[in-house]
């Protein structure tokens, strides 16, 4: 009994074939852009991993702020810039819930998970790291895991090194056991890869990391829209996403940080809101989070955040989950029925996206193909070079899901890939 | 002719499929590498540039169907023309891939004489991420031929 109830959590759900009762119509019409059509077709939007779409009530949550409440936060002491600044706080909680932080200090407002990964290479990095130190990614990293990195190291004498990815896609943990070591100060991983889908099993690199006395740092840009995020589970000590990829507006990152370690860090950036006490020679700084909160913060956009929160409270996660993977596997299946269509990344589960090749045919005319028949996708590196390089291509396309894809959108994409090679085989 | 169809023209492909002057030459005085940081496409072209004129141009590199079929035509196109009326032709060009000049109509015929093959490329107007896949190849081709105008040959 042990052995299966280990085998059931080692796998995290019970074995049993159950089909998602998830029906995407029902949350459709919430979604203005999916009324729109392009190019006399009805859109399908398939590039959700790019930016998700909004509900009205993220939007109306936005347009509420700068219609009825605006007032900037933590400045003021009229009434309005109190119901802002209580407002403002309130979803720092929810966002806090939303991951597992344990209190809402440990949820520091950026520009998004770019914003994020700066700062923590910048603050936490620019603090810890001497030269010959390294620093751990993977060679499936957005170039947004990476640059950062790639300057702090130049910065303060540390070398960044790639963890690497086996031949289908999976992150090489025998690689990382063999090769972390007492230099290894930084391990920054996806949790989920933004061209593969893999999912990076987070709790164990956070395991080996700190066994090393190492740190862990998540891009979560893939992750928080599709799974279910809790920090403390995870056991990483930053994770990081980006609100406009979760249906919320652009220009707002969530980072959050284990206490202990925020409060040791240094202000990356200097400003208003940021400070304790201010004198022309010298300064001190507000505790975390505010310290890394310099100047007036996207006030509108955590307005949005905050109906983000509200609105997917109404969504059965699960179902959704299950729903996007039947979505992926079906785009799979498909795609790979067609002769000269290669899926890149052989992982289960493949989690919100499809990269693929077709041949003979340029990512690109694959992409305007698509795009001439509604279809809307993304062609190009992802900002993921070094894993284009190591999948011996310079791009691929890739469409991506969210809740409010159908069935149908799939096989559109399918049909046009299909025109695609009809118009290059002329 | 559907959009997509305007824009994938059959002599487009052709070029895609068998590109023109595709190879790396001997002799040159003008070398350039045009990149698109969006889709990490890249070509060399080179040129060799005597007495003003562009008396040879190839290229070589990775791209997609329009920027190679345009790296292509332009080659067979500007071989043999004075650097002037590249830089002319450059412009027209341009113009019309951003759809500022049309091309197509009765009235246009002139306009298209003076294009030459080049015409196949009004389709691009109608998709502006394109254009960047396009005029890749010829950005790099001026830049080559300014450095082949200074006058030395290099071999390769």
């Amino acid at each position: 009994m042990a052995d299966l109830a280990a085998t059931v959590k080692a796998f995290g759900e019970a074995p049993v074939v159950k089909r998602s009762q998830w029906d995407p119509e029902a949350i459709r019409s919430h979604f203005p852009m999916l009324a729109r059509s392009v190019r006399g077709h009805p859109l399908a939007y398939l590039d959700n991993a790019a930016t998700a779409l909004k509900p009205d009530a993220v939007v109306d949550a936005m347009v509420e702020y700068y219609r009825e409440l605006t007032a900037n936060v933590a400045r003021g002491v009229h009434t309005t810039s109190q119901e802002a600044t209580q407002r403002y706080e309130s979803v720092r909680a929810s966002a806090a819930g939303f991951m597992g932080a344990s209190v809402p200090e440990e949820v520091v407002f950026t520009a998004g998970t770019t914003a994020s990964i700066n700062l923590v290479a910048q603050s936490y990095g620019r603090s810890v790291l001497r030269a010959g130190d390294e620093i751990l990614v993977t060679e499936m990293e957005h170039h947004s895991n990476l640059v950062p990195w790639q300057l702090i190291a130049e910065q303060t004498g540390a070398r960044v090194r790639a963890i690497p990815c086996t031949g289908r896609g999976e992150l090489d943990l025998e690689w990382f056991e063999r090769h972390r070591s007492d230099r290894t100060k930084i391990v920054a991983v996806c949790h989920v890869s933004n061209v593969l889908g893999t999912v990076v099993p987070i709790a164990r690199v956070a395991e080996l990391a700190h066994e090393m006395g190492a740190i862990c740092v998540v891009d979560g840009a893939q992750g928080a829209p599709h799974l279910a995020v809790d920090v403390r589970a995870l056991g990483c000590d930053f994770y990081a996403y980006s609100v406009h990829k979760l249906f919320g507006p652009t220009g707002l990152g969530v980072l959050y940080g284990r206490s202990k370690l925020l409060e040791r860090m240094p202000p990356w950036q200097g400003g208003g809101g940021m400070i304790a006490h201010v004198e022309i020679g010298k300064s001190t700084y507000a505790p975390p989070p505010a310290r890394f909160e310099a100047g007036t913060p996207p006030i509108g956009e955590v307005f949005g955040l905050g109906a983000v929160f509200e609105y997917l409270a109404t969504w059965d996660r699960e179902s959704v989950r299950r729903y996007e993977e039947e979505l992926v596997a079906r785009a799979v299946e498909r795609l790979e029925g067609v002769n000269g269509v290669t899926v890149h990344g052989d992982v289960r589960p493949k989690v919100g996206v499809v990269s693929f090749s077709v041949d003979g045919v340029h990512p690109h005319d694959v992409g305007t193909a698509l795009d001439a028949h509604g279809v809307a996708v993304r062609a190009g590196h992802h900002c993921a070079q070094p894993l284009m390089a190591k999948l011996g291509v310079t791009a691929t396309v890739r469409a991506s899901f969210a809740p409010y894809n159908t069935v149908a959108e799939v096989d559109a994409l399918v049909a046009g890939v299909a025109a695609a090679q009809k118009v290059f085989g002329r | 002719m559907t959009e997509l169809d305007e824009l994938y023209q059959t002599l487009i492909l052709d070029h895609n499929k068998s590109p023109r002057n595709f190879r790396e030459p001997a002799e040159f005085s003008g070398h350039a590498e045009g990149r698109n940081p969006l889709c990490g496409d890249v070509f060399d072209v080179w040129v060799d540039v005597r007495d003003s004129v562009v008396t040879d141009i190839s290229f070589l590199g990775q791209g997609c169907a329009i920027s190679k079929a345009s790296a292509s035509m332009m080659t067979t196109t500007i071989r043999g023309k004075p650097v002037a009326e590249v830089r002319a032709l450059f412009d027209r060009f341009h113009q019309v891939v951003t759809g500022k000049v049309s091309v197509s109509g009765d009235d246009k015929k002139e306009a298209r004489k003076a294009l030459g093959c080049l015409s196949a490329f009004a389709g691009v107007s109608a998709f502006p991420i394109r254009v960047k896949c396009a005029t890749l190849a010829w950005h790099a081709m001026m830049k080559a031929v300014e450095e082949g105008s200074g006058g030395k040959t290099n071999a390769v």
